[in-house]
C-alpha cells in the first residue's frame, strides 16, 4: 500500500531520512544508506582546502545512491551564518531543501530559536524549503510555520545522545497541535524502539545518524530503523487502543466453568 | 596580496574572486564562496574584486546528520 509522505511538494514512500556523518568509512556509509532504504540524506559543507578533493569524492558516492539530499547547516551559531551556509548549500546541492540549524548552547546542542526563527524567515522569503531543526516548543513552532515552514523538525532528545524521546507529552502534544505540517523527529534517536515510538504518535518520518553510524553493524542497523519506522507508521495508521490503569480481560468471561 | 583562506593567512597574485579560485586550486571543483561572510555566487564571482585583508571561505560537500 502506497503511504507516501510530502516534504513541501516532494512525495516519498521512505519515512526515515539518514545523515550521511561519522560512519566507519564511505563503502559502510553506502552500505547503510542501502538497507535504510532512505530516499533522502543529509549532507553538510565544510571548507576545502587548496587542491583537495575529500568533498567531491563524496559527493561523487551520494550521488551515485540515487538519493535526494538535504543540505545542513550545522555548526551555525549566527543567523548570518546559517544564511550564508544555505545559500552556499543551495548552489553546490542544486536544492531549495535547507536543513536549518540555528546552535545557541554547545553543550545540548539546543537550537536558538529565536535565531531560528530569524533565519527562517530570511530563507523562506529568499525561495527555500526550509526544514528547521526546533524543540517541541510550541510557540517557537508557530512562528515557524507563520515564517514559511511546512516541515518541522523537533528535537527527540540532543543530536547524538541516543537517549530516546525525552519529552513525549510535548512531542504529543505538537502533533495535536500542527495537524497539517509535516513533523520530523530530528535527533536523539539510539534505537529502533524510539523510532517506532515516534511514529506511533503520528510522526510523518524520523531523522537519525548517530544511531545507525555507530551501531556496531551500521547497514543491520539502518535495516531495523527502517522496520521499526515501518511498524510505528502501520500501528498509528491502525488506530491503538486507549490505554487504561486496570486490566480488562480478554478472555471472555461468560460460560466459563464453574470450578470452585 | 594578502588574504584569508579558509583561516588560513595566504598570499595571491589575483584580484577578482573568479581568479582567485583558479589560481588556489579549485578549477572545475564543485565548491561555493563566501567573501568577508557573504554568499558570492557562482556566476558573480568574475566581478567581485578581492582586496588585501579580504577572509574567503571555499566549501564543498562533506558528510552531515
Amino acid at each position: 500500500m502506497s503511504d507516501p509522505v510530502t516534504f513541501y511538494d516532494t512525495a516519498v514512500e521512505s519515512r526515515l531520512l539518514l545523515g550521511t556523518a561519522l560512519y566507519p568509512s564511505p563503502a559502510i556509509m553506502a552500505e547503510a544508506i542501502k538497507a535504510s532504504g532512505a530516499e533522502i540524506v543529509t549532507v553538510s559543507l565544510r571548507r576545502e582546502a587548496a587542491g583537495g578533493g575529500a568533498g567531491q569524492a563524496f559527493w561523487d558516492l551520494v550521488r551515485s545512491l540515487d538519493v535526494r539530499v538535504l543540505p545542513n547547516t550545522a555548526g551555525c551559531h549566527t543567523v548570518k551564518e546559517a544564511v550564508t551556509t544555505a545559500h552556499m548549500a543551495r548552489e553546490v546541492f542544486g536544492t531549495p531543501w535547507i536543513k536549518l540549524e540555528v546552535i545557541g548552547e554547545d553543550d545540548t546542542l539546543q537550537p536558538d530559536l529565536f535565531g531560528l526563527v530569524e533565519a527562517a524567515r530570511i530563507l523562506s522569503d529568499d525561495g527555500f524549503d526550509v526544514f528547521p531543526y526546533t524543540t517541541e516548543d510550541l510557540v517557537a513552532a508557530e512562528r515557524l510555520v507563520h515564517a514559511g515552514c511546512r516541515v518541522l523538525m523537533p528535537w527527540g532528545a540532543p543530536i547524538g545522545s541516543g537517549l530516546g524521546l525525552a519529552n513525549h507529552t510535548g512531542l504529543k502534544r505538537m502533533r495535536a497541535h500542527f495537524p497539517e505540517a509535516t513533523l520530523v523527529v530530528d535527533a536523539g534517536i539510539g534505537l529502533p524502539s524510539h523510532a517506532a515510538a515516534a511514529m506511533e504518535m503520528g510522526y510523518d518520518a524520523v531523522l537519525l545518524n548517530t544511531a545507525v553510524a555507530k551501531a556496531g553493524d551500521p547497514a543491520a542497523m539502518a535495516g531495523a530503523m527502517a522496520g521499526a519506522v515501518t511498524a510505528g507508521r502501520a500501528g498509528y495508521l491502525a488506530d491503538p487502543m486507549e490505554a487504561r490503569e486496570m486490566a480488562a480481560p480478554s478472555t471472555p468471561v461468560m460460560g466459563k466453568a464453574f470450578l470452585s | 596580496m594578502k588574504i584569508t583562506l579558509n583561516g588560513e593567512a595566504t598570499e595571491i597574485i589575483a584580484t577578482t574572486l573568479d581568479a582567485a579560485v583558479d589560481e588556489l586550486g579549485y578549477t572545475g571543483k564543485i565548491v561555493a564562496t563566501a567573501v568577508n561572510g557573504d554568499f558570492v555566487a557562482r556566476e558573480a564571482r568574475g566581478e567581485t574584486m578581492l582586496v588585501e585583508g579580504d577572509r574567503l571561505e571555499v566549501v564543498a560537500p562533506l558528510q552531515g546528520g
